[in-house]
């Protein structure tokens, strides 16, 4: 039982953090809906308050680490250029261009993925920061907190998007 | 921190985060456009344009976040106003950078 390393980026760049990213956006959502003043005594705001950061430091991290790994690691290993006679299945960029049954993978699938997939760590930073900048207070300020969540819901389509596709292509036209 | 300071550092990170966004799809869009600009843009070749688009959105991204902060700090904007501006370049993030929209544009 074993991975190469191209199985083994295309774990952590799919599964890993994009496992990790899921479990991050339920916990912040949640962390960011429930701090308020009428439902939480002020020390129950605080523990909210530190899980809430502790989801949002989650999602921020593994946004970043995904579009990293995923456009200067795999993405290399996706796009290369085949040789003369090459097998194509080793290329999948080339690979799925070769049928136009499967060129849509690449020209809607993968060309959406690796752009859309760049708003999420922009977003998650964004919410993070304002987390911190507001501290307490954002429990008494309803306007900003569902802003938040929006943003934060945002990153999560943004991601879940990329996400998605991502997994679908790795059944057609997988990294090997 | 006074209730200014952190309406006016927290509105420049939105806003920001929205001009960031907004740089990746008006680049993509351009660069489909501009078969110049989508070489100018590939910073790597293993990774093509896409190198370039997402380095210099995160630049636009950082420099504006800086910009905003220094000049909302102390004077935040209309709050209504920055957090409309802020979806509408998200809105123009997720346009630009969706492929039925962009390659409308693409040179042929």
């Amino acid at each position: 039982m074993s991975l190469s390393a191209r199985e083994f980026w295309g774990v952590v760049h799919g599964m890993v953090l994009g496992a990790l990213f899921l479990l991050a956006y339920g916990g912040g959502l949640a962390g960011l809906y429930s701090l308020r003043p009428d439902w939480v005594t002020p020390a129950g705001v605080r523990e909210r308050l530190m899980r809430l950061k502790l989801g949002a430091w989650g999602m921020t991290i593994a946004a970043w680490l995904t579009v990293l790994t995923g456009t200067w690691i795999v993405y290399p290993w996706y796009r290369a250029k085949p040789p003369v006679d090459a097998d194509l299945r080793f290329f999948p960029r080339a690979y799925l261009l070769a049928e136009p049954q499967r060129a849509g993978w690449h020209t809607f699938g993968m060309e959406w993925k690796e752009h859309v997939a760049w708003l999420a760590p922009i977003l998650a930073t964004a919410v993070l920061y304002v987390i911190y900048v507001y501290g307490e207070e954002l429990a008494n300020d309803t306007r900003m907190r569902t802003v938040l969540m929006v943003l934060f819901t945002l990153a999560f389509v943004a991601a879940a998007a990329a996400g998605l596709f991502g997994a679908l292509m790795t059944k057609v036209a997988p990294i090997l | 921190m006074t209730a200014v300071e952190h309406v006016g550092k927290a509105l420049a990170a939105l806003v920001a985060a929205g001009i960031g966004c907004a740089a990746l799809g008006v680049l993509t869009t351009l660069a489909e456009l501009s078969p110049g600009l989508k070489s100018v843009l590939n910073f790597y070749d293993p990774v093509g344009p896409l190198s370039g688009k997402t380095t210099v959105a995160v630049i636009v991204w950082l420099i504006a976040w800086y910009a905003l902060a220094r000049r909302w700090h102390a004077r935040p904007p209309v709050m209504t106003s920055a957090l409309v501006a802020t979806f509408v370049l998200i809105g123009v993030g997720f346009v630009g950078t969706f492929p039925l929209f962009f390659e409308l544009f693409t040179a042929h």
